[in-house]
């Protein structure tokens, strides 16, 4: 017959261990989102910082799995909307080994430095980039887009 | 904080449980429970409480709103098809099913769409090449929920469901006939149904009995000699045969599955029943699914596919022609006449985003097949664009590998599964039939 306080100590080593397997289980966790998170700004300074460019879908927000419009509003450094520029757009998935499932084009000059561009598809969710290589007549830049799905 | 209580649940059966084993106090119990002792009893029920908690399945919030995005509830209605403007008429989509059935369709008589895509069998022919007139050199593809892909065909060489289906009406391993036998044989059997859904038919009275671009030497020669009021006569009634054979296909949809019962459960936040209870190795494989062995980047949304085209590095099959998949499809797909942006599409160009946003240069497009939809896939093998792999565990072992493409680059990386972990991914494979 095991008198009481053996239980006791027992029950408290028990707890004891459980508190430690917690702290473990707490302190290994993944950190969620896994990997650093992309900037996903949807205003950002072009690589040479000759343009502020800011580009979000025209609908409002990016969707999965459809053909979209985007809208690209450019701006030199000083604020005056960039007129007269061409846009190429490439990109795909930093982390996958696969670029863009469509291959976007600028297809209409809105006004005020405003710019279409057709055909953006995310096939996946994620992170995407995209690079838009600007061409103005006060010269060309590179503006790099995280869009995260 | 707010992500504790998932994450312990998540990680205490792998770590709590075996650490409990482990303990050498908890031995000492198991002697004093024998003697009877009350409040060493209450300490073990207050553990078996606690480890029966971790023995629950449980999702973490991402894992739920996934499993509910590939459930067939989250699958939107179709969308209307306006190039094609027969696409919900029923009357069109009757005599599509009426020709998709017709052996007369073809160059000898015996070959019909069906012969390829069988009724019973989810539309498809269990064989590692669809045979036709002859063998072809790709795997029949199942049909259920095709009206919602962008692109058709593995290598997405047809941008539209009727003009892919004029492909095999002429192809001379397919059903291989030519275009004015076709247009005369509908005018003759089918002329009163044809003209009340697309209108008057042409006089076909000085149009050659066989003739076809596309053809043995004497069809296209035929076919050249025909002008071209008369080309575009016949053209016009073999899309309006697209056309129907498009309006039947779109109601073939996919059956509700296993998995889809019981993502609407979890997603009810209720209890599964009957069927709709997941084993602890379905359960596994439907984690590794959508998270380690990332399998749900490419086979995403209610029909696991996104529509897209990935090089996996599935290898060659030695007998059959060079197959570079998608960077040859391009230029086909521009080339044909009955594509989008063609001269027999209704509707506005506004709907030939694809065709005109796809992409047409890229090294990534070599050896790219589509990504197939994964329902009910475990009903039909074998797999891949030619058949490459006779069970799924064949798969699976492939994407565990991972090898590197004879031509291009897979996108795929060796992942690292024990053997459970594989047929855990294969056990819930077959969650994705009735
Ligand atoms: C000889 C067998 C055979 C016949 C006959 C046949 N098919 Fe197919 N079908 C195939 C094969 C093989 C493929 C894949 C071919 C490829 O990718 O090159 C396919 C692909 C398809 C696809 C594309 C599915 C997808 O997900 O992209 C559709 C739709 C289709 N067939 C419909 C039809 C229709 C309609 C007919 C009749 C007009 C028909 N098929 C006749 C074997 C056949
Ligand atoms: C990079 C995109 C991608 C990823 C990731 C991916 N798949 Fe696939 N899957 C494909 C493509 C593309 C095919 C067709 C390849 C071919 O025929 O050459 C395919 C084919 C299959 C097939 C055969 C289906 C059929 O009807 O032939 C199965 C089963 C399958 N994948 C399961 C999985 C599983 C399980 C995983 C995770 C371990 C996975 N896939 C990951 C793109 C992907
Ligand atoms: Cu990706």
């Amino acid at each position: 017959m095991a008198p009481f306080w053996r239980y006791l100590i027992a029950g408290i080593g028990l707890v004891a261990v459980v508190l430690g397997v917690l702290a473990v289980v707490y302190m290994t966790a993944p950190s969620t989102p896994p990997a650093a998170a992309p900037e996903t700004g949807q205003t950002r300074g072009s690589e040479k910082g000759m343009f502020v460019a800011t580009f979000v879908p025209q609908d409002g927000t990016a969707k999965q799995n459809e053909l979209q419009d985007w809208v690209l509003t450019l701006k030199t450094a000083a604020g005056k909307p960039v007129e007269n520029a061409t846009i190429e757009v490439s990109g795909g998935m930093p982390q996958h080994a696969h670029g863009l499932p469509t291959s976007p084009k600028m297809t209409d000059y809105l006004g005020d430095g405003r710019y279409r561009i057709s055909g953006v598809k995310f096939s996946m969710s994620g992170w995407w980039q995209l690079k838009l290589g600007i061409s103005a007549p006060t010269g060309s830049d590179t503006v790099v887009f995280n869009i995260v799905l | 904080m707010r992500r504790f209580p998932a994450q312990f649940q998540e990680k205490c059966v792998t770590v709590f449980r075996s650490e409990l084993r482990k303990n050498k106090s908890l031995e000492r119990f198991r002697v004093s429970v024998k003697n009877g002792n009350a409040p060493g009893i209450a300490l073990i029920l207050l553990l078996a409480v606690l480890v029966a908690g971790c023995e629950r399945p449980q999702f973490s919030e991402a894992e739920k709103r996934t499993i509910a995005s590939l459930a067939l509830n989250a699958l939107p209605p179709l969308k209307p098809d306006t190039t094609n403007r027969y696409a919900d008429d029923p009357g069109a989509a009757a005599l599509g099913a009426t020709l998709f059935f017709d052996f007369t369709l073809s160059r000898n008589g015996t070959v019909a769409c069906s012969t390829c895509h069988q009724i019973g069998q989810q539309f498809q022919d269990g064989l590692p090449q669809g045979v036709g007139v002859a063998r072809t050199n790709r795997r029949t593809q199942p049909l259920a929920g095709v009206a919602y892909s962008p692109w058709l065909f593995w290598d997405g060489r047809r941008d539209s469901l009727w003009a892919q289906a004029l492909v095999p009406l002429e192809n001379p391993l397919e059903q291989a006939g030519n275009r004015t036998a076709y247009a005369r044989y509908v005018k003759a059997r089918f002329g009163e149904r044809y003209e009340r859904i697309f209108g008057p038919l042409p006089d076909f009275s000085n149009v050659p009995a066989n003739a076809g671009p596309l053809g043995s030497a004497t069809e296209q020669s035929a076919w050249n000699g025909m002008s071209g009021a008369q080309h575009d006569d016949i053209n016009r009634v073999f899309a309006n045969i697209g056309k129907a054979l498009a309006a039947f296909q779109r109601s073939i949809n996919p059956k509700e599955a296993r998995f889809d019962r019981f993502a609407a459960v979890l997603a009810a936040g209720g209890e599964p029943q009957d069927d709709a209870v997941f084993s602890p190795e379905e359960i596994q494989g439907l984690k590794l699914f959508i998270g380690k062995a990332s399998c749900s980047t490419c086979h995403n949304g209610p029909l696991f596919t996104d529509h897209a085209f990935h090089n996996t590095g599935v290898p060659p099959v030695a007998d059959l022609p060079p197959d570079r998949g998608r960077v040859d499809a391009v230029a086909q797909v521009d080339a044909d006449p009955f594509n989008c942006l063609g001269a027999y599409r209704d509707g506005g160009p506004e709907a030939c985003g694809e065709l005109k946003f796809m992409v047409r240069d890229k090294p990534e497009l070599i050896r790219a097949y589509k990504t197939p939809s994964l329902r009910a896939v475990a009903g039909r093998p074998p797999y891949m664009h030619a058949g490459q792999f006779g069970s799924l565990e064949e798969v699976v072992a492939h994407y565990a590998k991972a090898p590197s493409s004879v031509e291009g680059v897979s996108e795929v990386h060796p992942l690292r599964l024990s053997e459970r972990e594989r047929a855990a991914l294969v056990a819930f494979l077959k969650t994705l039939s009735p």
